[in-house]
């Protein structure tokens, strides 16, 4: 089966092409990118992409979809259908599940349910410690064997530099970049907050910076030690980011990912108690956000992650305290990314690399977030002109606990292909499919 | 400037006018206290629930006179919240009084922001008796109005919080109030419990000081707080004997302050640890005298809140 994405403007970083090109996929594969205006051949079918952005699929490294265990809150079916309709072809599966993705047999689990469902690519991340313990490593080589693409206790920071030495030696043999949810959990206990002058005014616990900064700094220093690649989740403090500007500096395999949320909203935020705000990382100050801002321009922010986190109304409507950490994201991400593009702090294609191009080579996902020749055929589709509101009573994810609820963003993804599949249309966009339409553009 | 806000959640959205307003109000109840028939029938008909989730004894038997003194039917709850935790949670305990139709709900809760839920959530105006280590306004204002009986303004005053800051909602408030009414406040205490960045609560009026004899230099009025003896376990100071000795408030300390320093405590008092009983007990502790301030302040904010109705008050102003 061939598809052609015609008259579209390609930006794919990783082949340095920035201009208007067809996209030809055939059998799920990337054939290549004829100049437009070329005679369509019979057979092929055409999506017309004309003043959109054809981009590789996008792949968020930070997803928490809650099965098995946690249905209530999300699925991997409901998951992967909110990745599509955010723009996204991949989502990497956080193993904090119920049970652990610590073995071969649950990591299985998650890949079966993802080819079930049919939408995106649902790659498992495997846990560094049994049961995330942080005190036995995981069968890493097993679970690599059955499909995971990296090692991390995301949401539980491996408690001791020891552990964490061994968990990266270990994951080293097996190329898995190690992914730290960086907290010192000792400077963070029964924080629920950025520690600062809003949780003085509101009187909430603080989580410091330092929480995170020690741990970043000690992961850092441990990648020089073991010669892992490490990659900082959620970065969200200037220190943090310091850290890893330096290793970089130093040469040190060392990558970060930044959460939409971190760099959208402050602790200011949580004035009013709602649990919608707390996250972990949770909001910073002002200065921090200045910084992830700062790093985004200077590249030493590599990705940007959903970090999407979805919990059940009943949880998230509790006292402050009581409420879990998270919101979802996957809907709101690229709305929120093409602000950055939007305000001048980044451009198109560097959106594409932070939402792309590194994300592949973060994890070494072979074969995507490039539109190469035989790459995998999973495409974004973007318009930046694109004026919507996010409505969170029409979201795919079985949860509704976003602060973005009614905001206002201009720039979405509209389409988003899959092995070669449209997997997601924006209703308001289907006059990419519209048969008159393609023809008269197709002569 | 009157009052018109739906709830009191805290100080710290309040203008100073409000401030001042609630004040006047309070003054105008106070005498109610001193008469022989203690009782106006200003809340005759009115519901007052007061939902205490923390223990406390003054604050809710403050709440529950000053709702009888003005006719209102007062009801008291006291709900542990660890039995809340173990099944019906806040939401659901609030909606169910609410669905009884009372005219006001007093919350005192564990957890900061919890009053602020509740009001989010449902319809009857709620005080905020306590949250956490956010906010206690009704305690700043019977503070401010002790404060104004013997010193007759806030404005230009210098103000000394001594002890366990971070913890405190009551030093919050009081630091908002005051600082909003134009006295100055100094805090000290421990350096694990009055963090640094405190300085930046208000936008001015407010300093950090080292030590507690630079906070009560020549301080007009001196606050102490209670040092809760469960913070221990947490280790924020080492014992409470060094604590008493390093940070407790002793008769050499108030040589410092002003000549007529008052000395206040919102209680209970730990003697002979944050407070010498020489002070507690002696001629310059106005520590009763907000006990009865208390209850002069929250007969004004029920008056107001409960539906009091601004014509009303327009009416005693006659």
């Amino acid at each position: 089966m061939k598809l052609l994405i015609a008259n579209g403007y390609v930006v794919d970083p990783a082949q340095g092409i920035n201009s208007g090109r067809d996209l030809l996929i055939e059998d799920g594969r990337v054939v290549g990118l004829p100049t437009p205006g070329q005679e369509i051949p019979s057979g092929v079918e055409v999506l017309d992409a004309t003043g959109l952005i054809v981009a590789p699929g996008f792949i968020d490294l930070h997803t928490h979809l809650r099965e098995p265990g946690a249905e209530y809150k999300e699925t991997i079916a409901t998951g992967a259908a909110a990745a599509v309709a955010g723009g996204w072809t991949t989502v990497c599966a956080m193993p904090n599940t119920d049970p652990v993705n610590d073995s071969p047999a649950v990591t299985r689990f998650v890949i079966e349910q993802a080819q079930r469902a049919q939408l995106a690519n649902v790659f498992p991340i495997g846990s560094l410690t049994k049961g995330c313990g942080g005190k036995e490593l995981s069968e890493m080589g097993e679970m690599k064997s059955a499909g995971i693409v990296a090692v991390s206790d995301d949401g539980h920071s491996v408690p001791t530099a020891g552990m964490m030495r061994r968990a990266m030696e270990y994951a080293r043999g097996f190329d898995l970049t190690v992914v730290d949810h960086c907290q010192d959990t000792s400077l963070t206990a029964g924080g629920v907050m950025h520690e600062g002058r809003w949780s003085l005014i509101l009187g909430l616990r603080g989580m410091p910076a330092a929480a995170e900064e020690v741990h970043v700094v000690r992961d850092c220093v441990l990648s020089k030690l073991t010669g892992a690649s490490v990659h900082i989740a959620h970065v969200s403090t200037s220190g943090a980011l310091d850290a890893v500007r330096r290793a970089k500096e130093m040469g040190l395999p060392v990558t970060c990912e930044v959460a939409p949320h971190h760099w959208t909203l402050t602790d200011e935020a949580l004035a009013e108690y709602d649990t919608n705000t707390k996250m972990s990382p949770p909001l910073r100050s002002r200065d921090h956000v200045a910084a992830l801002l700062a790093g985004l321009r200077d590249r030493t922010i590599d990705a940007i992650a959903t970090d999407h986190a979805p919990h059940h109304a009943d949880e998230k409507e509790l006292e402050f305290d009581q409420a879990p950490f998270g919101i979802t994201g996957l809907e709101t991400a690229i709305g929120l990314a093409f602000d950055l593009v939007n305000q001048g702090v980044i451009d198109l294609e560097r959106l594409v690399s932070l939402c792309s191009t590194n994300p592949a080579r973060i994890f070494g996902l072979k074969d995507r977030g490039c539109l190469a020749e035989n790459a995998h055929a999973d495409v974004t589709i973007l318009d930046p002109a694109c004026e919507w509101v996010f409505d969170v009573s029409s979201s795919k994810s079985k949860s509704r606990n976003t602060p973005f609820a009614g905001r206002a963003m201009t720039g979405a993804a509209v389409a988003t292909i899959v092995g070669g599949r449209l997997v997601y249309l924006n209703p308001d966009y289907t006059r990419i499919t519209d048969t008159k339409h393609r023809n008269a553009s197709a002569k | 400037m009157q009052f018109n806000r739906k709830h009191l959640l805290g100080i710290r959205e309040l203008e100073a006018g409000e401030i001042a307003h609630l004040l006047d109000t309070a003054e105008t109840f106070r005498d109610v206290s001193r008469r022989e028939i203690k009782k106006v029938p200003a809340l005759r008909g009115r519901t007052v629930i007061n939902l205490f989730f923390e223990s406390s004894t003054r604050t809710r038997t403050s709440f529950e006179i000053a709702a009888k003194r003005l006719s209102a039917d007062a009801i008291n709850i006291s709900v542990s919240t660890s039995s809340v935790s173990k099944g019906e949670t806040l939401l659901d305990t609030a909606r169910n009084l609410e669905a009884m139709a009372p005219d006001c709900i007093v919350v005192r809760h564990s957890m900061a922001g919890a009053p602020a839920h509740l009001a989010r959530m449902g319809n009857a105006p709620i005080v905020n008796a306590g949250d956490g280590s956010h906010e206690h306004p009704t305690q700043a204002l019977l503070d401010a109005l002790t404060i104004r009986e013997h010193k007759t303004r806030i404005e230009g005053l210098k103000v000394a919080i001594i002890g366990d800051v971070l913890h405190s909602r009551v030093a919050r408030s009081n630091i908002h109030l005051l600082t909003k009414l134009g006295a100055t406040v100094s805090i000290a205490g421990p350096g694990t419990l009055v963090p640094l960045e405190f300085g930046e609560l208000v936008e001015q009026g407010l300093r950090v000081e080292k030590t507690i004899d630079d906070a009560i230099e020549g301080a007009d009025v001196v606050m102490i707080l209670r040092i809760q003896r469960e913070r221990q376990e947490a280790a924020f100071f080492p014992s409470m004997r060094e604590y008493a000795v390093h940070f407790g408030l002793r008769t050499k300390h108030l040589e410092r302050a002003a000549p007529e320093a008052i000395v206040m405590h919102p209680g209970p008092i730990n003697r002979g640890i944050e407070i010498a009983s020489e002070i507690a007990d002696g001629g310059r502790s106005l520590i009763l005298d907000q006990v009865t301030n208390g209850v002069a302040v929250r007969m004004a904010v029920l008056y107001l809140l409960a539906g009091g109705g601004r014509a009303e008050v327009e009416e005693k102003g006659h």
